[in-house]
């Protein structure tokens, strides 16, 4: 995380923990203003609405929101999962075989580029409605995201570090457990961040293919009835989960990539 | 070592190497023939581009000649060695390593006991003054203490012939001139064969026994000069009336190549 250290200032900086509590009370005046308002406040209504109202509206008497939420989390889970388990040996073989890299890239950039949303009913009449398709669809998606983070950071490994490996009596199978695989952990866990990421904003593109629940099929069962306040509360749900799995990997960052040398440091 | 018959370790034999890059075909070593004998010291010195490094790397086998071969104790090197060890002059610390890791490294790959690797780590990081700093990691380390992991790194291997490039390059002078004084002493107490390459005139002279002149594009050797100084040396040796004069002899020498690159 890059913070800004304000320059020379001569009082006690304030701690993360009270900035964070600094921004938080401004976005609730914003929101509050906004609430306010004639046409904004349809959109955001505040928190009383939104949360007071809304959850036990959707938890207890609609009795979807769990369910909801697990089956978002089964599909972001299962679509990363693949995503990330296949991106890292392709990336590989990129690094290892040009070829490889020649024929796949350009195709990856090419549909990296397009949003999922476009080519989800293709999938659909593939394999049916369903928890698949939205599967498959953020596989696609962490996939591409990841092979090219973890693709950039084998390519770039510094080969000095691999000669003096060899010159230290080191041979191909040692270079790749001792060499390659640990320079490569930083940018497998940036692309992670960014797999994580990829996967929840293709949520809403994902569930689009007839699944039976999901926080994203919600907004958009949602918005056909104009039930802002519990959309909205659906909408800071997808936000609050992306922060926790960021934490998460920061976390796991800070334990795995300590020997870093820190640009601001 | 004064009159002591000495045995050729390393024989370059009509080196010749090319680079086929976009703009065409560079000629990097254009026939080098130079004998290394047993435990000598011996600084390459020339501009950028002549090919020193090249005819390193050529030495460490990381790099194959174009045509002519090299020769360790006889025998043509066609791979990398354990018997060869290099410091690079961008340290090549393994950086998720603590120094103990990273000088352990070597005894590892030769799958020596952990304990026995261990063993030889901590004498060799002792060597280099570095106690105390075993658990650390590289990016907790300056430059000089950073260049010292990877002397002791090479150490550590026993190699017989330590190939060195450009290693003081990156450090500030009071560093470079304290590792070249630390080297020194090694050398003469250990006394292995050492190909050191700088483009610091200064320290070839105070480091070597022969320097070689390099001239670039295409890099060939120019001139060797022999260092009639006697060991011990130290910093003060630089103003030995001899050193002065050495100086000047083999400073014009690069000079002049320095603005043959210029052209």
């Amino acid at each position: 995380m890059n913070e800004k250290k304000p320059e020379k200032i001569k009082k006690k900086p304030l701690s993360n923990k009270v900035w964070l509590l600094l921004s938080l009370i401004v976005a609730l005046i914003v929101w509050y203003l906004l609430s306010l308002g004639k046409a904004t406040g349809r959109s955001f209504p505040f928190i009383q609405k939104t949360f007071i109202e809304s959850f036990p509206k959707m938890a207890f008497e609609r009795k979807v929101l769990w369910k909801d939420f697990c089956s978002s989390m089964i599909c972001v889970a299962a679509g990363f999962g693949l995503g990330f388990v296949t991106a890292i040996p392709m990336a590989f073989l990129m690094a290892w075989y040009t070829p490889v890299q020649k024929i796949i890239m350009p195709w990856i950039n090419f549909i990296r580029n397009i949003p999922a949303l476009a080519y989800a009913p293709l999938i659909v009449i593939m394999v049916g409605v369903g928890k698949t398709p939205a599967i498959i669809l953020i596989w696609i998606c962490t996939f591409m995201t990841m092979c090219v983070t973890i693709y950039g950071g084998i390519a770039n490994i510094d080969t000095t570090l691999v000669k003096a490996a060899r010159v230290l009596g080191a041979k191909d199978m040692d270079i790749f457990f001792r060499i390659t695989l640990p320079a490569t952990v930083p940018f497998i866990i940036t692309a992670v961040r960014l797999g994580l990421g990829a996967g929840l904003t293709t949520l809403l593109a994902a569930e689009s293919t007839g699944a039976q629940a999901g926080l994203g099929m919600r907004i958009r069962a949602l918005s056909g009835t104009f039930e802002s306040a519990p959309m909205l509360m659906y909408i800071i749900i997808i936000g609050i989960i992306g922060m926790l799995l960021n934490m998460l990997v920061n976390f796991i960052e800070r334990r795995l990539t300590s020997w870093q040398e820190k640009r601001d440091q | 070592m004064a009159g002591e018959e000495r045995s050729v370790k390393l024989h370059i034999d009509n080196v010749y190497k090319e680079y086929k890059g976009e703009h065409g075909t560079t000629v990097a070593l254009n026939g080098v023939t130079l004998d290394i004998m047993e435990n000598e010291f011996v600084c390459v010195v020339g501009p950028s581009g002549c090919g020193k490094s090249t005819l390193l790397n050529i030495i460490a086998g990381l790099h194959e000649a174009t045509s002519g071969t090299c020769y360790l104790d006889g025998k043509p090197i066609t791979d990398v060695g354990v018997e060869r060890g290099v410091v690079f002059q961008q340290y090549a610390l393994f950086p998720w390593q603590t120094v103990l890791k990273n000088v352990m490294f070597g005894p590892q790959m030769k799958r020596l006991p952990k304990a026995e690797c261990e063993a030889i780590a901590r004498k060799y990081i002792k060597l280099v003054g570095l106690e105390g700093f075993e658990n650390s990691y590289p990016k907790e380390l300056s430059g000089g203490m950073k260049q010292r992991v990877a002397i002791a790194r090479a150490y550590a291997n026993n190699p017989e012939v330590l190939l060195m490039d450009e290693p003081f390059g990156a450090l500030d002078a009071q560093t470079r001139a304290q590792l070249q004084t630390e080297l020194l002493k090694t050398w003469e107490e250990e006394q292995k064969t050492c190909f050191f390459i700088t483009h610091d005139v200064d320290e070839a002279i105070l480091l070597a026994q022969r320097v070689v002149i390099m001239s670039a594009r295409p890099g060939r050797i120019k001139r060797i000069v022999d260092v009639d100084i006697p060991y011990p040396r130290d910093q003060a040796t630089k103003n030995d009336p001899r050193f002065l004069e050495l100086k000047t002899e083999v400073w014009n020498e690069v000079y002049q190549e320095y603005l043959e690159v210029r052209k």
